[in-house]
């Protein structure tokens, strides 16, 4: 080892303690802060660690404030999303992957141009579409808006993986009298299984960090999603950094969960047809 | 395509198969793709020309007697909006800053992941992670860093001596738009460093070899091997990621909300404020139609620029 390979080693290391330092500060900062006692928050508020910890604030948001029932609201919302994309999408990535027919070119066309214009343009005519059938302010309505934005991103990302299974395997089923739904439940289905649980797992985080639509569509407390909630929270009681903090903590949860599940397929899978954040 | 229909024109013919076994065959793509398809058409497709028609009415929610067409008129306070112009001078600002930094730091990440290291699984876990907190929780989380109150952000800028006190970049005219424009690059350098790391992945790694066995250093070798086999990834990865953050509002709507006095508004922003706090539905939609056709006429650059390096190599 030459003293130039010691210090270019050095060097790698510590820029990667800077990216990960980088990473996870506000997140600490947010855990932090979520646990700092009223007290000590104003006189210790730039120490990294306070004198003493506890957990009044998650005792309040879980007993005393309507984040419960918010936190529900996501669960449902975003759980019913991700299965229903999920079925739609694996149906349709079948199609994409396994069959070449007329108008798949402007199947294909109309799916991607879903995912360049902006969102933003469709607040106003959906508002005005879903209010006179009763679907704002309503968990059924966001669930049918969400699936619809994320089913296109998510037949590419099916798709990307029932092309890397062979063919042989249902045609092999087919030629022992299965049919074709037969052999893709009972034969590709399971075999995609991975790709499956990314796919609920990218939906799901997709829909559980939805802003716009959820603030438009939904007014009442009874139907708010977190982000709603969390905000109109935020807008009310700005002085109570800690209980905001504890409620952001709680909404970090399921997406860190969904992360670490999916994470290990994020550099191999999603390259095929990542083109959306 | 012309192989394609050969084969199907080859397979009619030998085909044995009865009426409705063929037909049953025929339509099953369409079958498969019918949901999705349908559900897009609906909530996508249709609010959208729907959205196209608001631009030429009075659309207003909270005034019954509105709903009637007034051709350009929105489009002629659209072109005396000063608003308007500072939020699309802002989108440019925005946009531009947040690619330029989220690939730099994004393009590092990966070359400093893709050399093995011990704990190089777990790093990469952690360094990713900020891509999987929820857009809103990551814009409240940075509104707090920046608050003098809770925030570190202010104390640190001022021991530096950059402050003269301790205060909230977000509510200075000056310096408000770089609140979201740093939050982005946290929340954004994950998703360029997997791109770019699967692209860097994929390069034959004898090319490295037999560069050093010629003597090229580290940086010729970044320069006539890296660079240019990730080139193609990079230029999709940063149009696409432009167009995406163009239209990015959420990030800046929770931590300024456009402000303070429209400083850090944005046009999807903007639009958004139309809609929901002023509930001028005709108005936010003339917006939206001039943001669309701006994305567009970009769009069609991308395109040309992808045939121009496709018929390059």
């Amino acid at each position: 080892m030459t003293g130039k390979r010691i210090v270019s080693i050095l060097a790698h290391r510590l820029a990667i303690i800077a990216y990960v330092v980088f990473a996870l500060f506000p997140l600490y900062w947010l855990l932090k802060v979520s646990v700092t006692p009223n007290k000590l928050l104003y006189s210790e508020g730039i120490k990294m660690w306070p004198s003493r910890t506890s957990f009044e604030h998650f005792d309040f948001v879980l007993k005393h404030s309507e984040f419960p029932t918010f936190f529900k609201n996501s669960l449902i919302v975003s759980g019913s999303t991700a299965i229903i994309v999920t079925v739609l999408a694996s149906l349709a990535g079948y199609a994409m992957s396994r069959f070449s027919f007329r108008g798949k070119y402007w199947i294909v066309t109309l799916m991607l141009l879903t995912q360049m214009f902006p969102l933003v343009m469709l607040v106003a005519p959906i508002f005005k579409i879903l209010s006179p059938l009763g679907l704002t302010n309503s968990l059924t309505g966001l669930v049918i808006v969400y699936t619809a934005f994320n089913v296109p991103f998510a037949t590419f990302l099916m798709q990307s993986f029932f092309d890397g299974i062979p063919k042989d395997l249902e045609e092999a089923a087919m030629i022992d009298g299965a049919t074709q739904f037969v052999a893709f439940r009972q034969i590709i289905l399971p075999l995609t299984l991975p790709g499956i649980a990314a796919t609920l797992g990218f939906v799901f985080t997709a829909a559980w960090s939805e802003l716009l639509f959820s603030l438009m569509l939904i007014s009442g407390n009874d139907s708010a999603t977190f982000p709603v909630g969390l905000l109109s929270f935020v807008s009310k009681f700005s002085v109570d950094f800690g209980q905001m903090m504890a409620a952001g903590v709680m909404a970090l949860i399921p997406a860190c969960l969904f992360f670490l599940l999916i994470q290990r397929y994020l550099v191999q899978g999603l390259t095929a047809g990542a083109v959306k954040g | 395509m012309a192989s394609h229909a050969a084969a199907r024109n080859g397979g009619a013919r030998r085909d044995q198969r009865p009426l409705k076994k063929r037909l049953a065959d025929a339509s099953a793509p369409y079958l498969y793709s019918a949901p999705a398809l349908i559900l897009i058409v609906t909530v996508m497709l249709v609010p959208l020309i729907l959205g196209i028609s608001y631009a030429f009415r009075d659309i207003q929610l909270l005034n019954p007697m509105s709903g009637g067409f007034i051709g350009l008129d929105h489009f002629r306070t659209l072109s005396q909006d000063q608003n308007f112009f500072r939020a699309l001078k802002n989108t440019l600002w925005w946009t531009g800053w947040s690619v330029l930094l989220q690939f730099i730091f994004g393009l590092i990440l990966a070359l400093l992941l893709d050399k093995p290291f011990y704990g190089r699984a777990i790093v990469q876990a952690l360094v990713f992670l900020p891509w999987a907190v929820p857009s809103f929780l990551a814009g409240l989380n940075w509104a707090w860093l920046f608050n003098p109150v809770v925030g570190p952000i202010p104390h640190w800028l001022f021991a530096l001596g950059l402050m003269n006190e301790p205060y909230n970049i977000l509510s200075d005219p000056q310096l408000s738009m770089w609140g979201p424009i740093i939050a982005n690059v946290w929340w954004g350098i994950p998703f360029f460093a997997i791109t770019l790391l699967a692209a860097l992945q994929a390069i034959p790694r004898d090319l490295y070899e037999a560069a050093s066995i010629d003597g090229a250093g580290p940086v010729q070798r970044f320069i006539s091997i890296t660079l240019p086999f990730l080139a193609p990834t990079i230029a999709i990865t940063v149009l696409l990621r432009t167009v995406w953050i163009s239209n990015f509002a959420d990030l800046i709507i929770v931590m300024t909300n456009g402000g303070p006095a429209d400083r850090s508004q944005i046009v999807a922003s903007y639009i958004f404020t139309q809609a929901f706090k002023r509930l001028d539905f005709g108005y936010a939609s003339a917006i939206a139609l001039v943001l669309l056709a701006l994305l567009i006429s970009y769009s069609m650059l991308i395109v040309i620029l992808r045939q121009w390096l496709l018929s390059k190599d």
